[in-house]
């Protein structure tokens, strides 16, 4: 099937939002190309007549009562926090400015 | 429970240590002293603590180590017992807790930097459960980051080794909580198995691992590697003691949509009942798939031997051919990274943990994600997230992604088939014994064979255990794997517990009395010793 490459990697990397440095970018173009001429085996017997699991276990539509109850107290959710202002996570700009 | 007859004099030896050291004695033996008075868990929990600044600087298991805590809860239940409370079973046995599983106000960094210092607000499900039967907490163990691997390597925080040989791996992911118990710092820990990182560590230390059926014990709390793979289980030294610890932690959990809406099946009983060494009856199907080419000499023979034996408690050994196991392995390294790339995007630098900003340029919300994650994540975890996100593209989705969900049909349709023949199923649990550390770092593909004959049990979400069954040429431990159909976990403790109290009986004593004195020192003390401390 298709070979990874560099390029490929980069703009693989991007999607996941990870910076990778020029050499880990050229050292995973060669690792996951083994790794992927090797996983790649699965389509020789993945035939159309056979269903798709995407889970181990048959159950569907779990429900639980809703039942009010205490939620995390906020200053406890904000604890692990980077930075926080009042009341809120504090993040970098999200938007591009006009 | 608490009335049952746990340890005692049992001709097997399987449970009771018998050196007078409160930390080679097991989770049964110290539960029925705890429950007779004759021993305290503060007294308990000192000795493991202790332990574990003797033995800390040669096995590097725990990335946090709870003294306070760990003696606070010990006082506690001693105090409770004197009042003539009722307690649990295994109220004031001690145990260690894998980093990968959330603790409130206990530091939780699954062996990544993203997560260094982070300190949960909430305890996982099984948490809670191990608190509420006062068992004291002594810490976190060391991990593969975020429970890639299959020899704690890829920590952090560095390599835990192997109690055998400290040059070791003590495999992975778990292999913290594999060398705590096999080391003897614990009589107890959580592991976590998605492909194995409970079973596979077990089998390299001669310890026992369980990996319960898919959603017999609740992932609430668990950080998700892989949503649709992820268990956990008991690490311990003895069988019986896993059927003990896993029924504090089973059951239903309503906050986990994945928990199975039932109780635990007699798991403590079946271990009883199977340390007679009576398998009358029981169909024991032997993996075609799983044994043979690509397994050590050692491992193979043990294998044979642990038939025999099997055979003589009056088993019936029958082949069972699984053909699509063979691409096992293929669809989990693309099941897995698929999960993974979606379940690690939470690590992102804006609500918890690490946070970089860029050196460059406009400090952005995307900027500064993409600047934690090239910093935070270490080597393996970039490697399964790229893996993940190319397998998910679009354009590649039903060729990788797609074809490894139907590859998992057909795993599931082979344990079916099997198990129309075969109570049980067996298999070595690894292809090989413990390898060098540094051997396999820069081979990924060789590293993710380890898990050949873990994985088909993930992907069928059916239980497994591991036991030791002997040691091989090289002197090192093999493991013997069990696996049952889904929702059937007591035929594990059951085979589990005769073939370990036969084996036993062969060898005089646990395989791990035969295991090297590990050297101590005074220097370790004063690491470990610093209560909150992440190494």
């Amino acid at each position: 099937m298709s070979t990874i490459n560099r390029d490929e990697v980069a703009r693989l990397a991007g999607l996941a939002r990870i910076d990778l440095t020029q050499d880990e970018l050229t050292r995973l173009a060669g690792e996951l190309d083994v790794i992927v001429e090797s996983v790649a085996r699965v389509s020789e017997i993945a035939t159309p007549d056979v269903p798709a699991t995407s889970h181990p276990l048959p159950l569907t539509n779990v429900y639980r009562d809703d039942v009010p109850e205490e939620p995390l107290p906020v200053a406890d959710a904000l604890a692990g926090a980077p930075s926080a202002e009042g009341g809120r996570f504090a993040v970098p700009q999200i938007l591009e400015e006009d | 429970m608490a009335g049952r007859h746990l340890a005692g004099e049992d001709a097997t030896g399987a449970a009771t240590g018998s050196t007078g050291d409160l930390t080679r004695m097991s989770a049964a033996a110290l539960a029925e002293a705890l429950a007779a008075g004759t021993l305290t868990s503060v007294e308990v929990t000192q000795a493991h603590l202790d332990r574990i600044d003797a033995v800390e600087g040669s096995l590097h298991a725990f990335l946090h180590v709870a003294h306070d805590e760990a003696l606070a809860t010990a006082r506690d239940v001693d105090a409770r017992r004197a009042a003539g409370e009722p307690l649990h079973a295994l109220a004031g046995v001690p145990i260690a807790v894998k980093d990968v599983v959330v603790t409130k106000g206990m530091p939780t960094t699954a062996g990544s930097r993203i997560l260094e210092g982070w300190v949960p607000p909430y305890d996982a499900t099984l948490v809670e459960r191990l608190r509420a039967a006062g068992m004291p907490i002594l810490g976190k163990t060391n991990m593969d980051e975020f429970a890639m691997g299959s020899s704690t390597e890829h920590s952090a925080y560095g390599n835990t080794h192997n109690p055998w040989d400290l040059d070791r791996i003590p495999g992975g992911s778990g292999g913290g909580s594999a060398a705590a118990v096999g080391g003897f710092e614990a009589p107890l820990a959580i592991g976590t198995d998605t492909g194995g990182s409970i079973r596979q560590p077990a089998a390299v230390t001669g310890t026992v691992g369980v990996k319960p059926t898919y959603g017999g014990v609740s992932r609430y709390g668990l950080i998700a590697l892989a949503s649709s793979l992820d268990q956990a289980g008991p690490v311990t030294r003895t069988v019986l003691d896993s059927a003990l610890l896993h029924e504090v932690i089973g059951g239903h959990d309503r906050r986990d949509s994945t928990s199975l809406p039932e109780p635990v099946g007699p798991l403590v009983e079946s271990a009883l009942r199977g340390r007679t060494g009576d398998l009358t009856g029981v169909r024991v199907g032997v993996v075609t798939e799983l044994n043979g080419e690509g397994y050590q000499p050692g491992v193979r023979a043990r294998f044979d031997e642990s038939l025999d034996v099997l055979r003589g408690a009056g088993a019936e050994i029958v082949e069972v051919s699984c053909p699509h196991f063979e691409y096992a392995l293929a669809a989990y390294y693309l099941i897995l990274p698929s999960e993974a790339s979606s379940n690690l995007a939470k690590f992102d630098g804006m609500r918890f943990g690490l946070r970089v900003e860029p050196t460059d340029g406009p400090v952005t919300a995307e900027r500064v994600m993409a600047a934690t994650r090239g910093q935070g994540f270490g080597d393996e975890v970039k490697r399964r997230i790229i893996l993940g996100t190319y397998a998910l593209s679009a354009g590649y989705y039903d060729a990788y992604y797609g074809s490894a969900q139907k590859v998992r049909t057909l795993v599931q349709r082979d344990f079916t088939a099997a198990f129309e023949r075969a109570d049980v199923l067996v298999s070595p649990t690894a292809p090989t014994t413990a390898f060098r550390l540094g051997e396999k770092l820069d081979d990924p593909m060789a590293m993710y064979l380890n898990d050949v004959a873990t994985i088909p049990a993930n992907l069928a979400g059916v239980p497994g255990m591991s036991l030791p069954n002997g040691l091989s040429d090289d002197g090192l431990p093999v493991g013997f794997q069990i696996l049952a159909p889904a929702r059937a976990d007591e035929r594990l403790y059951r085979v589990g517990a005769a073939l370990e109290a036969l084996l036993e009986a062969q060898w005089g004593g646990p395989l791990l009395d035969r295991a090297p004195e590990l050297p101590t020192s005074a220097a370790a003390a004063t690491t470990t010793a610093a209560e909150g401390s992440v190494r």
